[in-house]
This record gives structure tokens, C-alpha cells and sequence, in this order.
């Protein structure tokens, strides 16, 4: 009985949580709340990935009414996978939020970060479960809304104007993608996402149609900071609170490239997008700037939150990297490195929020040796590294073999070279972070720390292991990434 | 006659790329955070008019079944705005909410001041 309305319920559960922590006002009740919120969201996930592997695809109607009238959850293995990616990411993170929050928070505005926190999950959570083009521009506000407060409640007052321009980018982008749909929405007259390829694929591809693609690429490429609408990326992620920029950076451009993936793929279709107008080379040019742009600019940060954010704009480069080689094997390694970024930059920016809890400082300065008096903490930064650089035996290698393996399946050898080319620049951005925390003499400050708290270590430690986990025996996360990429290639959801 | 007709069939498009235009131009030329939200909230109310203008047949009436009634007009374009009218709201709520603390914490609320600050930090 329960077991029917799992796609539902994982949505429900953290909207909930949501509203409890709300209620209560109180820091740490409100963090019980969350986890106990979290943990079974996980549970219900793995159930109904269960579920999708036994049974092949779920559709659940919303209230009963039947689609394509109604609003249909409908869940394979590429949306199974990412929901997965957020339960997972969300669950592992809350042993960490409790200190970390306690420390970051005034006591007073615990229970509202909880509150974000949950809403942003629903949120996301959300957007992957639906199959409605409407209903996922409603989730894509629920989880932006959240994250713009949850970007508020940062330590410094520049919090307030980066969660500002987030907000007016943000919205922007959220309203492109409804101009788009509402062009879908007059070409064909529905909003179900199978019944809106049935449909394009019997419309001539006409000037609407190519319009109201264009509106949806741009709309949700402001959230998944697509080069060179990433402006807003880096000042979100430094000045949010530690555990909130972990929640973001792992799980919310995901599930934006997610959402595109799915509209290329399954809605216009991967041969109708080929037309006239060179989407996808268009895509593959802009990756391609940002693997090498944002490693670049990242290589001269000095504040480690923010190099880690340009890195991840790098990072999601790649993902679209493989979105616009459109071949099964691109289209696994994009997948793959959804789910493998999503520990690595976990991981790393854990470790670097343990730093900012122990020092009260994010910059590479005041960094100084801090790998000799924080070396577990500093250990894991470096596992993540390695797997951002592409290291063989991190997660970053398997992510970087499929999508070489693809260059070369299409003759495209200069690719191949690139993409080996611009993780090169990486190995200087993390280079830099490393020699000065390992190398460097402690400064007078940093040698009077000790090792962080054993609850910030855990969950640090923990997805630092699953970098290396996954990257000795990639079985598990490759095998999903495959048979989510073949779910979307088999063309009809 | 033959050019203008287009685009009169079409007038409630023009307004609709009008209203578009002039927001987004708005949140990009004004220094001021109100206004940059006004401009926002003109932009996202002119998507409103798109979903609801080909919603609208001629002669069609509200879709409550009749022997008598023919032709309906589309119910789905208002309720999906009656959403995006909520979810607008809530941006526009949250937004002046920031500008509020902006404004406590930093004294002004024109961008091009509040950098010169932040240049003074650094």
C-alpha cells in the first residue's frame, strides 16, 4: 500500500519536515526533525529505486486524475538516480549541520535553516520526480526560494546581496523556462512530458518550436550555471553557511542538468534538436569555455570557498560536455559524473567548512599548515582533489574516462585531448590549496588548532571514501549511469 | 492593409514581448534594488499574458458542460497562472525582504554604493 505512493511520499516527507521544523523554533529540535526527515527519505528513495530496477517505470497520478490531464510523478532509472544523488547527499550532510549550524547561526535562526534546508530538498526532490513541465517550474521555485534564504543566513552581510543577485538571476531563469513551456503549451496543448513528445514529434519543427527551445536551454541554464550564466554561482556558494553550500553545491546544479537532460532527450527528442540551428555544437563550445574559463579563474582565487565554486562551474562544463556529444557512452559519463561530483565537491567543501569552524577563516593565507594541525580534515580535501583533477582511483577518473572514451567513439581526438588538457589546470587550483596546508610552516594561530569535532569529520570522511570507493570499483555507479543513460536513449520515457 | 494585418492578429503578442522587454530592460539598467524588483515583477507578470491570451477563443464561454454551449474556451492557462501569480508573490515577498535587511545593514539600497563599501573593505 505504501509501497504504490513512494514517488509521492518523497516529496511529502521533507515538505513536512519542513513545516515541523518551522513549528518548533528551536535549533536542535528542529535538527532532529530534519534528520529524522531525511533518513526516511532516503529509505523511501531506495525502496522506490528498488522498485524502478524490479518493475521498469512508475507512474503515479496525483490525486487520482490520470495523466495527461492530471499531474504524473513518473520515475525511471535517470530520475531514480538523482533523487538518489539529493536523499543520499541530504542524509549524509545532517550530522555535520548540527555543529556546524549551532557554530554558524544566531540561536534564533537554527530552526529556519532547517526549515530551508528541508524545503530545498523537497524541492529538488521535486523537480526530478514529476513528470509535468509546469509542475517542475513549481518545484524549481519551492527549492530556488529556499536557497535564496538559505543563502541569507550566511555569517557575512554580503550574504544578503549575493542571495539579492541570486534571487534576480534565479528568477530570470526560472521565468525563461516558463516562457518556453508556455510556448510547448500553445504549440501542442499539454504539459505532460510524454504527451509532449508524442506530440513534437508529429509537429513540423518549426520557428515557435526552436524559440521555445531556446527559452527553456537558457532558462535552465542560469541554474545549472551553464558559461557564462554562472555570474551568480561563486558569490551564492562562499558566503552561505558551511552545510548549506555542501547541500548546494552537491545536489542543485545536478538536478538543473537533470531537468535539461530530460527536455533534449525525451521531450524534443536527441535527433530533433540536431535541425538547422547547431544546438548542441553551441553546448558543447560553451562547456568547453567553461572547463577551461572557470579552472582557470579558479587557479587565482584566494578564498577556497570560492575557488571550489569555480571548479564546480568546470565541473558542471563536463556534464554538458557529455549531454552535447549525444552518444550513449557521453550521455553515461555525464550521469556517472552527476552522482560522482556530487561526493567530491561534497567532500571537499565539508572539509573546507570543518576549516572555517576550526579557524573562522576561508582563505588561503590564514590556511597556512592547517593540513599539519587539522590532518584528517586536510586528508579528506585531498582525496576530493584528486578525484576533481581526474586521478585514476578517484570517482574523477571514471567520469573523465567515459567522456574521453566518447571523444574517440566519435573521431573527435582534439576533444579527448582537451578535456585531459583542462584537468591539468585543476591539478594547479587544488596544487595550490594543498602546498599551502601541507607545506607551508602553521602560522602562530593555525598551530594552536586541533583536529575538528568527530561529528563534522564523519560525514567529511565518509563521502571522501565513497570518492575512492567508487573510483576502485565503479560497478555500482556506472552500471545505474548505463542504464539511466539507455532509458533515455530508448527514446519514449 | 496586408502588412498591418499580422501584426493586429497578433496585438496581444506584441504587448506581451512589450511588457518582457521593458522588465528585463529594467532589472538590467536601474542601480536601485526596488526598482530592479518592479522591473522583475513586470517581466514576470508580462509570461502571464501569454499563457492567458490564446486561452481565450471567441464566442467561448467558461467550460461548465451544456446542451446549448458549443464552443469553450481553455480553463488550463488560469489555473496554471493562478500558480505563477503565488509563486510570483513569494519571489516579489522574499525580495523586498532582502532589500529590507539590505538596507539595515549597509544604509542604502542603489548597488553602485553598496560596492563602493565593499571596495572600501577590501
Amino acid at each position: 500500500m505504501i509501497a504504490h505512493h513512494l514517488p509521492v511520499i518523497i516529496v511529502l516527507v521533507p515538505l513536512f519536515g519542513a513545516l515541523l521544523s518551522a513549528l518548533t523554533k528551536r535549533g536542535a529540535v528542529a535538527w532532529g526533525i530534519a534528520l529524522i526527515a531525511t533518513v526516511l527519505t532516503l529509505a523511501a528513495t531506495i525502496g522506490l529505486l528498488g522498485h524502478v530496477l524490479h518493475d521498469g517505470v512508475i507512474s503515479y497520478e496525483i490525486g487520482g486524475w490520470a495523466p495527461p490531464i492530471g499531474i504524473e510523478y513518473r520515475v525511471d532509472m535517470a530520475n531514480a538516480l538523482v533523487i538518489l544523488i539529493v536523499a543520499t547527499i541530504a542524509t549524509v550532510i545532517m550530522p555535520y549541520a548540527r555543529v556546524s549550524v549551532a557554530k554558524e547561526l544566531a540561536a534564533d535562526q537554527q530552526a529556519w535553516f532547517y526549515t530551508m534546508y528541508m524545503l530545498c530538498v523537497a524541492g529538488l526532490i521535486g523537480i526530478a520526480v514529476t513528470g509535468d513541465a509546469f509542475n517542475a517550474f513549481v518545484f524549481l521555485e519551492v527549492s530556488s526560494l529556499a536557497t535564496y534564504t538559505m543563502i541569507a543566513l550566511g555569517q557575512s552581510r554580503r550574504s544578503l546581496l549575493s542571495a539579492y543577485q541570486y534571487l534576480i538571476m534565479g528568477t530570470i531563469g526560472a521565468t525563461f523556462y516558463i516562457i518556453g513551456i508556455g510556448l510547448l503549451l500553445t504549440i501542442t496543448g499539454t504539459l505532460n512530458f510524454v504527451d509532449l513528445a508524442a506530440r513534437i514529434a508529429v509537429t513540423p519543427y518549426d520557428r515557435a518550436m526552436l524559440t521555445a527551445l531556446a527559452f527553456i536551454t537558457v532558462g535552465i541554464g542560469l541554474k545549472l550555471a551553464l558559461f557564462p550564466l554562472h555570474v551568480w554561482l561563486p558569490n551564492a556558494y562562499a558566503r552561505a553557511p558551511s552545510t548549506g553550500t555542501a547541500l548546494l553545491a552537491s545536489t542543485a546544479t545536478k538536478v538543473a542538468v537533470y531537468l535539461l537532460i530530460r527536455v533534449y532527450f525525451n521531450v524534443f527528442g536527441i535527433s530533433n534538436i540536431v535541425g538547422d540551428v547547431p544546438v548542441l555544437e553551441l553546448l558543447l563550445v560553451l562547456s568547453i569555455a567553461a572547463m577551461f574559463f572557470a579552472s582557470f579563474v579558479a587557479v587565482f582565487e584566494k578564498n577556497v570557498k570560492r575557488l571550489l565554486a569555480y571548479s564546480s562551474v568546470a565541473q558542471v562544463g563536463y556534464m554538458i560536455l557529455g549531454l552535447s556529444m549525444a552518444t550513449s557512452t557521453a550521455l553515461t559519463g555525464t550521469l556517472v559524473h552527476l552522482a560522482n561530483h556530487a561526493m567530491m565537491k561534497g567532500a571537499a567543501f565539508l572539509a573546507i567548512g570543518a576549516v572555517s569552524y576550526q579557524l573562522g577563516s576561508v582563505s588561503l593565507e590564514r590556511m597556512k599548515g592547517i593540513g599539519r594541525v587539522m590532518p584528517v580534515t586536510m586528508g579528506c580535501f585531498v582525496v576530493a582533489g584528486l578525484s576533481l583533477i581526474g586521478v585514476p582511483g578517484t570517482v574523477g577518473f571514471i567520469s573523465k574516462y567515459y567522456l574521453v572514451v566518447a571523444a574517440f567513439e566519435k573521431g573527435w581526438w582534439w576533444l579527448a585531448f582537451m578535456i585531459v588538457a583542462s584537468s591539468l589546470i585543476a591539478v594547479f587550483y587544488v596544487g595550490r590549496v594543498v602546498e599551502v596546508a601541507w607545506f607551508a610552516e602553521p602560522s602562530k594561530e593555525a598551530a594552536k588548532l586541533k583536529e575538528a569535532p568527530l561529528s563534522l569529520l564523519l560525514p567529511t570522511v565518509a563521502l571522501a571514501a565513497a570518492c575512492v570507493f567508487f573510483g576502485v570499483d565503479a560497478s555500482l555507479t556506472a552500471g545505474l549511469a548505463e542504464a539511466a543513460a539507455n532509458a533515455l536513449f530508448g527514446g519514449s520515457l | 492593409m496586408e502588412v498591418i494585418q499580422p501584426i493586429l492578429a497578433h496585438f496581444n503578442h506584441w504587448i506581451t514581448i512589450f511588457l518582457l522587454v521593458a522588465g528585463l530592460y529594467v532589472v538590467v539598467a536601474r542601480g536601485n534594488m526596488i526598482k530592479k524588483l518592479i522591473g522583475l515583477s513586470l517581466f514576470q507578470t508580462s509570461v502571464y499574458l501569454l499563457y492567458i491570451s490564446p486561452g481565450k477563443i471567441f464566442g467561448g464561454t467558461a467550460p461548465i458542460i451544456d446542451d446549448k454551449i458549443e464552443v469553450y474556451s481553455n480553463p488550463l492557462p488560469h489555473v496554471l497562472i493562478l500558480t505563477a501569480i503565488v509563486v510570483g508573490v513569494a519571489t516579489l515577498a522574499l525580495g523586498l525582504g532582502l532589500v529590507v535587511r539590505i538596507n539595515e545593514v549597509y544604509g542604502t539600497i542603489e548597488e553602485d554604493e553598496i560596492f563602493t563599501q565593499e571596495d572600501d573593505e577590501e
